[in-house]
């Protein structure tokens, strides 16, 4: 694989291609209007879960609070990667965070979420428009789903 | 001043009252259209929140994106602030009410720059954005009202050395009054450390040495708005055991919490001359050679 190669950048995962695409058209003031379509698009927990919220994890790099919990369908790399989140409206920037990881990777066998380079968080063009100190929220995330998703499927 | 005071009697018994503007006394300006020579400014932890809606004709300005400079780890210098302001509407007489997320953390923060640069009038708005929506206020998510663009802010150079401690302030002043507004958990040193999890990393837990422990909270009403006077009084007064003639310096861990409680000494307590540390404990917490101390006690000046 060549993510290892520091000189030549991997190409986006395919379920972040689009959206970085989506990010990079616009300019800083619409950009920030796409996060926040995406925060008011964030799924709402499943009843088992919003009933049960020690359930989830908390994402302390996130200044706001955020919680997240996965679950795998079947074992191993080809099982299904599910991931639910919990952030509270007055929370948008994480919510949307939050909801550009449902995007790119609900539904996704586990083994394409563990290859997920750490780095795509910093290719959505997010980083000038939210501050580079507010999107370590989002690796904060990506790391907890990739260390869930590969205890929960026994790799 | 532009803009007289608000004569609310709730907050006349503060130090400075004209520093602080209630809810009703900004919507009835605003009802009424009385907003020449005045700006309200939202500053808030979350960038996004202002774009789900916001007081109507605010601006806002953001701590990380508009008030530092990423190169010198520093705030932006008079020609940016004055870029800044000339793009939110403000000239150097405007009337600036600052309003933000998190019982007004950011706004304090924000308001304190503004003093860096002198800026004569600006003014919180007592328990931000939480009491506005509370109260059912008027929000929006439309421009209209919006003040438009003005020239020629000067470009101030700005004065740190009476507000603002930096590292060497801090190690000459042990012993001196102290105040760490961090939680007592980050206090301690207990909580920095989680292994295998990415953070941002501070290297060492505890706190400056003789920093006495008062966390930001202790001078927020539940509602968000600042605690009346004896309230407040009894805490850094009594408790404390702090003169108001006496410099002190307040720290956190970014220096946006600590600048809530600088607010509360400098403009509510009137303490005449209060510092904020805003290299906090993520200066101080990686800095080689830096005493610290841990546990829920203040502990000892160090040898030196």
């Amino acid at each position: 694989m060549s993510a290892a190669d520091p000189m030549t950048p991997a190409a986006l995962p395919e379920g972040f291609a689009g959206i970085a695409e989506d990010f990079l058209a616009l300019g800083g003031r619409d950009r920030l209007q796409l996060l926040l379509e995406f925060s008011q698009g964030l799924p709402e927990l499943p009843e088992r879960y919003a009933e049960h919220p020690e359930l989830l994890e908390p994402v302390p790099e996130c200044q706001s609070p955020i919680f997240l919990v996965t679950e795998v369908e079947g074992q191993g790399r080809e099982a299904t990667a599910r991931l639910f989140f919990s952030a509270p409206p007055e929370a948008p920037t994480t919510r949307g965070f939050a909801s550009i990881l449902a995007e790119a990777l609900d539904g996704r066998s586990v083994g394409e979420v563990l290859e997920t380079p750490d780095t795509v968080t910093g290719e959505l063009g997010l980083a000038e428009v939210v501050s580079p100190l507010r999107l370590n929220g989002m690796s904060g995330m990506l790391a907890r789903i990739k260390r869930q998703l590969a205890e929960k499927a026994g790799l | 001043m532009t803009i007289a005071a608000d004569p609310s009697p709730s907050l006349q018994d503060y130090a400075h009252p004209e520093k602080l503007v209630t809810t009703q006394w900004l919507a009835d300006r605003l009802a009424a259209g009385e907003t020449e020579g005045l700006v309200v400014v939202e500053s808030d932890e979350d960038v996004l929140l202002y774009e789900t809606g916001h007081i109507p004709g605010a601006v806002k300005i953001d701590w990380h994106l508009d008030l530092n400079d990423p190169v010198t780890r520093d705030y932006v210098d008079g020609e940016g602030f004055a870029k800044l302001m000339d793009a939110s509407g403000i000239t150097r007489e405007t009337t600036v009410v600052l309003y933000g997320d998190k019982s007004n953390w950011w706004a304090a923060y924000a308001l304190w720059v503004f003093e860096l640069f002198g800026h004569p009038d600006v003014r919180l708005l007592d328990g931000g954005r939480a009491a506005w929506e509370a109260e059912g206020r008027e929000m929006t998510t439309s421009d209209e009202g919006r003040p438009a663009p003005t020239s020629g802010y000067p470009a101030i150079t700005r004065e740190d050395a009476p507000l603002r401690a930096f590292r060497e302030d801090v190690l000459d002043f042990l012993g001196g009054p102290l105040i760490d507004v961090r939680s007592p958990q980050e206090y301690s040193g207990e909580r920095t450390h989680m292994p295998d999890y990415p953070q941002e990393g501070t290297v060492r837990g505890g706190h400056i040495p003789t920093a006495r422990s008062v966390p930001w909270a202790r001078a927020a009403a539940d509602d968000g708005r600042f605690k009346p006077r004896t309230e407040l009084e009894s805490i850094y007064r009594e408790e404390l055991g702090f003169d108001t003639a006496t410099p002190t310096i307040v720290y956190c861990r970014i220096g946006e919490r600590s600048a809530h409680t600088w607010f509360v000494l400098t403009h509510l307590l009137g303490f005449e001359s209060v510092r904020n540390y805003d290299g906090s404990w993520t200066e101080w917490g990686n800095g080689v050679r830096l005493p610290i101390a841990q546990g829920a006690e203040p502990g000892e000046v160090p040898a030196r």
